[in-house]
């Protein structure tokens, strides 16, 4: 398996919040259940967490969570990397725990935007920032509209097609039939993404991840404490992050996101290469985002994302199972959706995914991405 | 007219002022550096190529191509009714600008120009036309 850490990390617990609509909770106690069921899969309590790494909680997120959970951190983060901040944490967490900085890393998330009803494609931006003078000004939905502006030229210069990204919603949708816990499990086929209403060329509204509330918490430890675990903890093999712009103008290419660095970072860091990759749980916030990841990734050349996914190939059958869970697309869309992604990856190494398992899984990938396509985070996992 | 007194009088930060102030005679203007000529926008204290202070504001030539648009058919502010097309231009010079069209649906490839749309409280904003 190539280059091996000195101190090798694992995920320990892994949990989801209530997801769907959550009426009788708060994003805080939706963290608070999450964190402890992963702490029991983990064989431990709150009283072991000594790492905090929280996005999307509020100003300060890391000091509001850590307050409610009572814990008093020796490191603590909030970087906001947007949906891939929690692929970045696990790199983090894995640098912090082999450095001996701390020893119980909880990462944790929720969110009730669909509940709250406060998920807006308003432009984002005050007057006087850059971001409301150049951006803002032209009403281009947020984040929609950049992501759009990506598929097309994408289209433009490979060849892509509409049909194509639907194949990804399709794959989406029919793991989602496998999971009870999918919010959308009625069929879909290319022709319905194609025919639903369009939102902004060339994405149709079924080229679009969900708006619904969850969440979830993940324990990252050393080998030693995870060898209490109630559960096969799983290694962390390798982790990368990248960024590449805030404004759409600024991004240097369209068509390649920052998961070619991040990719590249923990593929190397974890010694394997795209054919040794059992599982791909790739963040679906829209179609567009999991084809170009694919290329990034290099699961496929430069502009062949599209053809790669013809025929179910990351569907049910298929010979890269992706978006086993049903994805943002179908499954579970909480606005950042990159905690999600560790814990189906998780699952899917324990081989406790039920009806969706990939048989004899090893080897998964769960890659986050964020912002306008801007922030990526990569994360390689084992079971050993 | 020092940035302040524009700023002032109108719209903007202390950098990107002189940028709607010309936006209101219909000139549009990038940053050049003198020591390594790259172009940049939006505009920053130095040259982000060479580091060099010496960059000035320059009027471009508002020829361009679209590099990638999207025309959007939902509501998303009271300020603009769909359909409406935003393209990214990449302006000859280099740097790319977002955009409104003036007329059709310029299809990515398209060679362009800028044009302005007044606006009623703030600069005109760039929109482009197929040269
Ligand atoms: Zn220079």
């Amino acid at each position: 398996m190539g280059q091996v850490n000195d101190s090798p990390i694992y995920i320990a617990g892994v949990a989801e919040t209530p997801l769907g609509e959550v009426h009788d909770q708060t994003e805080l106690s939706m963290v608070a259940l999450a964190a402890r069921e992963a702490l029991d899969e983990a064989g431990m309590t709150l009283k072991d967490v000594d790492g905090i790494f929280v996005n999307y909680m509020g100003e300060e997120g890391s000091v509001q969570v850590a307050e409610y959970l009572g814990i008093q951190p020796r490191y603590a983060d909030s970087s906001d990397l947007g949906g891939a901040a929690f692929e970045a944490f696990v790199h983090h967490a894995m640098n912090a725990v082999s450095n001996g900085r701390c020893e119980v890393a909880l990462i944790c998330y929720a969110s009730r935007q669909r509940t709250r009803r406060s998920r807006s494609m308003a432009p984002r931006g005050d007057d006087d920032s850059l971001t409301a003078q150049f951006q803002g000004a032209y009403g281009l939905p947020s984040p929609i509209g950049h992501y759009a502006m990506i598929a097309a030229r994408h289209m433009h210069q490979y060849g892509t097609t509409s049909e194509q990204l639907a194949e990804i919603a399709v794959a989406a949708r029919k793991w989602a039939q496998k999971n009870p816990k999918a919010w959308k499990q009625d069929p879909l086929t290319i022709e319905d993404v194609l025919n639903s209403r369009m939102i902004s060329t060339p994405l149709h509204r079924d080229d679009c991840c969900l708006v619904t509330d969850g969440g979830g918490a993940i324990i990252v430890t050393t080998q030693e404490r995870a060898r209490n675990a109630a559960k096969k903890a799983i290694r962390v093999l390798g982790a990368g992050e990248s960024h590449t712009h805030w404004h759409i103008s600024q991004m240097p290419d369209l068509t390649v996101s920052a998961g070619q660095v991040s990719g590249r970072e923990a593929f190397g860091q974890a010694g394997i290469t795209p054919a040794d990759v059992d599982v791909l749980v790739p963040y679906d916030s829209f179609t567009i985002t999991v084809l170009m990841a694919l290329e990034d990734l290099g699961f496929c050349a430069k502009g062949e994302g599209g053809a790669f996914v013809e025929g179910g190939r990351l569907a049910p059958g298929g010979s890269l199972p992706a978006m086993t869970m049903g994805g943002g697309l179908s499954y579970n869309h909480p606005g950042a959706l990159g905690l999600l992604l560790l814990v189906e990856a998780v699952r899917q190494l324990r081989w406790e995914a039920d009806g969706r398992q990939i048989e004899d899984a090893e080897i998964a990938v769960a890659h986050g991405v964020g912002g306008v396509f801007s922030t990526s985070g990569t994360v390689v996992l084992a079971r050993d | 007219m020092t940035n302040e007194e524009t700023i002032e009088n109108g719209y903007g930060d202390a950098l990107s002022a002189p940028f709607w102030q010309a936006a209101k005679e219909h000139k549009l203007l990038l940053q050049q550096c003198g020591n390594c000529s790259h172009f940049q926008f939006y505009p920053r204290p130095y040259c982000l190529e060479c580091q060099s202070d010496d960059v000035s504001w320059v009027e471009a030539s508002g020829k361009g191509t679209v590099y990638s648009q999207t025309t959007v058919h939902v509501q998303v502010s009271p300020d603009f009714n769909p359909p409406y097309t935003v393209v990214l231009v990449e302006l000859e010079e280099g740097p790319r600008l977002l955009g409104h069209v003036s007329e059709g649906e310029p299809a990515i490839g398209d060679q362009v120009t800028i044009d302005w749309n007044e606006r009623e409280d703030k600069p005109p904003l760039p929109v482009f036309s197929v040269a």
